[in-house]
C-alpha cells in the first residue's frame, strides 16, 4: 500500500534517460552550431568557409584567420566553459542543500571574488593572471564560507530564505567595502567590466590554465553524482542508504568553489546561471543527478553561448555585457521560482 | 488589578521612551559638536561656539556654514529618514529584516539619477530639485513592482516572498546600472560611483532645501499614522477585524515611506542598513509602540549616519571614507546577528 503511494507520488519526478540522452546529443550538435555562427558573427563578419579554413588550414598571414583564432574561438569556448561551470555548480549546490535558490551570485561567491580583485587591483597592480586567479578563488572561497557559516551558526539552519538574505548581506557588505576601496584608488571603470562580466577578453592562456581544474571538478562532479542524488532526498535518508554525509558535503563544496571560482575569474560576476540551468534540467530530466549534471553542463554552455551571440547581436558595434544579458532572463526567473515554491518559503 | 495596572505600565513605557530619546538626542548634540570639528581642517570646539555665534574669523565661519554645516544636517535628515523608512516597512510587512536598500528601493532611485546623470550634464542648477522627485520616481515604481508581485490573492504579501522579490529586483536594477555606467565617461564615472557608494555628496544648502520638504511633510504624516502601523503589524485578519481599511492603510504608509526613501537617496546615494539597524535599536531601547518607535528610530538613525559620516571623513584623512561604506561595515555583522538569531 505504502509503496502503491509512493509511486503515484514520484510518478512526474522519475528521471527520463531518454530525454538526457537527447538533450546531451541534441545539445552538443547546437553547441556546434552556435560556435560556427559565434566564430562567425561579429565586427567583422567572417563566412563560414573562412571559419572552416581557419579551423583546419590556420595561416597565421590572413586577418581573418587570425581574428578567429586570436579573439573569437577563445571567446567561445570560455563562454561555453564558464556555462558549463556556472550551471553544474548550481546544480551541485540545489542538491546538496537541497535549497531552489542557490547559485552562486546570491551565495557571495561573486561578490567575494569580486572583493579579493579589487584588492588585487588596488593593491598589486599589474599581478600576473596566474595570481589573479588564485585570488579570485580565495575571495569566491571567503564570501561562500562566511554565508555558510552564518546559516550553519543559525538555529533553524540553512532554510533557503536564511541563505537567500546572508548571501545579500555578505554581499552587500562585501560590495561596499569593493567600492570604497576602488573609490579611494580611482579603479572602479577598471573593475566594472569585470563586474559587467563578458567573455569577450578571454584569451588562451586562461583557458589553458583554467581548463585542467574545470575538467578534473567535472569529472568529480559526474562521480558525486550519485551521492548528491541520495543527499538531495534529504540527509537522514541519504545516511540510511549508508552514505557517508559529511565527506560528500565537503567534496561537492570543494568542486563548487573551483567550478564556480574558475567561471568568475574569467567572465566575471555573471549571476543566474546556476540559478536557472539546473531548475529547467531538472524539469526536463528529471530527479537523478547522474543526468543532471551533464545536462545541466550542457544546457548551461548553449545558455552562455547564445546570450554572447545576443548579447553582440543587440546594438553592434556595442555589446551588451553579458552579466547584464542573463541577469535580464534570470530575474524574473527567480521571481518565479520563490512565487512557486510557497511550500518552502512562506 | 490588570485594568489598574495597565496605564500604569504605559505611563512608565512612555517615560522610559522619553527618556531614551533625550539620551540619543544628546548623543547626537554631542557628535553634532565632534563632527563640525573633525574634517581637513580642525576646529576646536571653542572656536566653533565662537564661529557659531559670528565671532569666528572669515574662513572659520566659510567651513563651518559653508561645508560642515549644511552636511551634517543633511546626515541628520537622511538618517531619520531612512530609518523611520524601514520602520514603516518592517512594520507594515511583519518582517523584522525589511529595510529599503535589501528591497531594492534604494537601487530603483539610484538607477534613475544614473539616467539623469548619464544624459544630461551636472551642472545645470534645475537637476538639483528635480533630483529628488526622479528619486522618488524611481523608488516609487519599485516599490510598486515589487508590491505587484509578491502580493497573492488570497495570501496577501508574505513577509519572506516580499524580501526575496525585492532582493531579485534589486539583481536585477543592479544588472541594468552596471551597463549604465560602463558607458559613462571617467568624470562622470567618478561621481556616479561616489554616489552608489552612499557619499553625502551635496554637501550644500541647496540640497538641503531641496530635502526639507519632503521630510517635513512626510514624517509628521507617518507619525500621526503610528497607531494605525501598531494595528498593522498584528497581522492582515486582526488588523482588519479591529476595523482597519488594511490595505488602503498598507498602500498609504508604502506610497509615504518610499517617497521618504528616494528623497533620501536621492541626496545620500545609496545608504543601506539604516532603515534596518534604526528601527531594531529603537525597538530594543522603547518596545514595539508606533508611537515611540518612530521618533526613537529617526533619532538613532540620524545618530548612526553622523556618526558614520564622522568617522568617514576622519579615518583616513585627507581623503573620505563614503559614509555608505561605514555604515555597511556597521550594519551588516549586525544584519547578519539578527538573521543568526530571528526564525525563518
Amino acid at each position: 500500500m505504502g509503496i502503491v503511494i509512493k509511486n503515484s507520488k514520484t510518478d512526474g519526478l522519475r528521471s527520463r534517460p531518454w530525454a538526457a540522452t537527447f538533450i546531451i546529443f541534441g545539445g552538443l550538435i547546437a553547441l556546434a552550431i552556435g560556435t560556427s555562427l559565434s566564430v562567425s558573427f561579429g565586427a567583422a563578419d567572417i563566412k563560414l568557409a573562412v571559419v572552416w579554413e581557419a579551423i583546419f588550414n590556420f595561416n597565421p598571414e590572413v586577418t581573418q584567420h587570425q581574428i578567429i583564432y586570436e579573439l573569437r574561438l577563445p571567446r567561445v569556448i570560455g563562454g561555453a566553459v564558464t556555462g558549463a561551470c556556472f550551471a553544474v555548480a548550481g546544480a551541485i549546490m540545489q542538491g546538496m542543500t537541497r535549497n531552489p535558490l542557490a547559485d552562486s551570485g546570491l551565495l557571495g561567491l561573486n561578490a567575494g571574488a569580486g572583493f579579493m580583485l579589487t584588492l588585487c587591483f588596488a593593491f598589486f597592480p599589474g599581478l600576473p593572471f596566474m595570481y589573479l586567479i588564485l585570488y579570485s578563488f580565495m575571495g569566491a572561497g571567503l564570501g561562500t564560507g562566511l554565508v555558510y557559516g552564518i546559516g550553519v551558526m543559525a538555529k533553524g539552519g540553512l532554510t533557503p530564505a536564511r541563505l537567500v538574505l546572508s548571501g545579500a548581506a555578505i554581499s552587500a557588505l562585501l560590495a561596499a567595502l569593493s567600492e570604497g576601496i576602488a573609490l579611494y584608488f580611482g579603479i572602479g571603470q577598471d573593475l566594472a567590466f569585470w563586474y559587467a562580466g563578458g567573455v569577450a577578453g578571454t584569451k588562451w592562456f586562461q583557458l589553458k590554465v583554467m581548463l585542467p581544474w574545470i575538467a578534473a571538478a567535472m569529472l568529480g562532479a559526474l562521480v558525486l553524482s550519485r551521492s548528491i542524488t541520495m543527499l538531495s532526498l534529504g540527509e537522514d535518508v541519504a545516511k540510511g542508504l549508508g552514505l557517508r554525509t559529511a565527506w560528500v558535503k565537503l567534496l561537492g563544496a570543494l568542486l563548487v568553489l573551483i567550478l564556480a571560482g574558475a567561471a568568475v575569474s574569467v567572465v566575471g560576476a555573471v549571476g543566474f546561471i546556476g540559478l536557472i540551468i539546473p531548475h529547467m534540467t531538472r524539469f526536463l530530466v528529471g530527479v537523478d543527478y547522474r543526468w543532471i549534471i551533464p545536462c545541466s553542463a550542457v544546457l548551461g554552455s548553449l545558455l552562455v553561448m547564445f546570450a554572447d551571440l545576443a548579447s553582440r547581436m543587440i546594438n553592434p558595434p556595442f555589446e551588451t555585457p553579458l552579466g547584464a544579458f542573463i541577469a535580464l532572463i534570470g530575474v524574473p526567473f527567480f521571481l518565479y521560482l520563490s512565487r512557486k515554491e510557497r511550500r518552502e518559503l512562506h | 488589578m490588570q485594568i489598574v495596572s495597565k496605564p500604569a505600565a504605559e505611563r512608565r513605557r512612555r517615560q522610559r521612551g522619553i527618556t531614551v530619546m533625550a539620551i540619543v538626542g544628546l548623543l547626537i548634540i554631542v557628535t553634532f559638536v565632534i563632527s563640525m570639528n573633525t574634517g581637513f581642517i580642525r576646529l576646536a570646539p571653542s572656536d566653533v561656539i565662537e564661529t557659531f555665534f559670528g565671532m569666528g574669523t572669515e574662513k572659520q565661519s566659510l567651513i563651518l556654514f559653508e561645508f560642515r554645516l549644511p552636511r551634517i544636517v543633511i546626515s541628520i535628515l537622511i538618517g531619520a529618514g531612512l530609518a523611520v523608512t524601514g520602520c514603516v516597512l518592517q512594520g507594515i510587512s511583519r518582517n523584522a529584516l525589511a529595510d529599503p536598500g535589501i528591497l531594492g528601493i534604494n537601487a530603483g532611485a539610484g538607477l534613475m539619477v544614473l539616467l539623469f546623470v548619464s544624459y544630461f550634464p551636472l551642472t545645470a542648477a534645475a537637476p538639483l530639485f528635480l533630483l529628488p522627485v526622479l528619486a522618488l520616481t524611481g523608488s516609487g515604481l519599485t516599490a510598486a513592482l515589487i508590491y505587484v508581485l509578491t502580493y497573492k490573492r488570497h495570501y496577501g504579501i508574505s513577509p519572506t516572498r516580499l524580501l526575496m522579490t525585492g532582493i531579485a529586483i534589486g539583481a536585477g536594477i543592479h544588472a541594468a546600472t552596471i551597463v549604465l555606467t560602463l558607458k559613462l565617461n571617467p568624470d562622470k564615472y567618478q561621481f556616479v560611483a561616489n554616489w552608489m557608494a552612499g557619499s553625502i555628496w551635496g554637501a550644500n544648502w541647496k540640497f538641503v532645501l531641496a530635502l526639507l520638504p519632503w521630510i517635513a511633510v512626510l514624517l509628521p504624516y507617518i507619525f500621526f499614522k503610528a497607531r494605525i502601523l501598531n494595528v498593522l503589524s498584528l497581522g492582515d485578519q486582526l488588523a482588519s477585524g479591529l476595523g482597519a481599511a488594511v490595505e488602503k492603510e498598507r498602500l498609504k504608509l508604502l506610497a509615504s515611506s518610499v517617497g521618504l526613501a528616494g528623497a533620501c537617496v536621492a541626496v545620500s546615494g545609496s545608504i543601506g542598513f539604516v532603515g534596518l539597524i534604526g528601527p531594531h535599536l529603537a525597538r530594543r531601547l522603547v518596545g514595539p509602540q508606533h508611537q515611540l518607535l518612530l521618533p526613537t528610530a529617526a533619532l538613532t538613525g540620524s545618530l548612526l549616519v553622523i556618526a558614520a559620516d564622522t568617522i568617514g571623513r576622519s579615518i583616513l584623512q585627507p581623503s573620505e571614507i563614503p559614509t555608505g561604506v561605514v555604515v555597511a561595515v556597521i550594519g551588516a555583522p549586525y544584519f547578519l546577528y539578527l538573521l543568526v538569531k530571528s526564525r525563518l
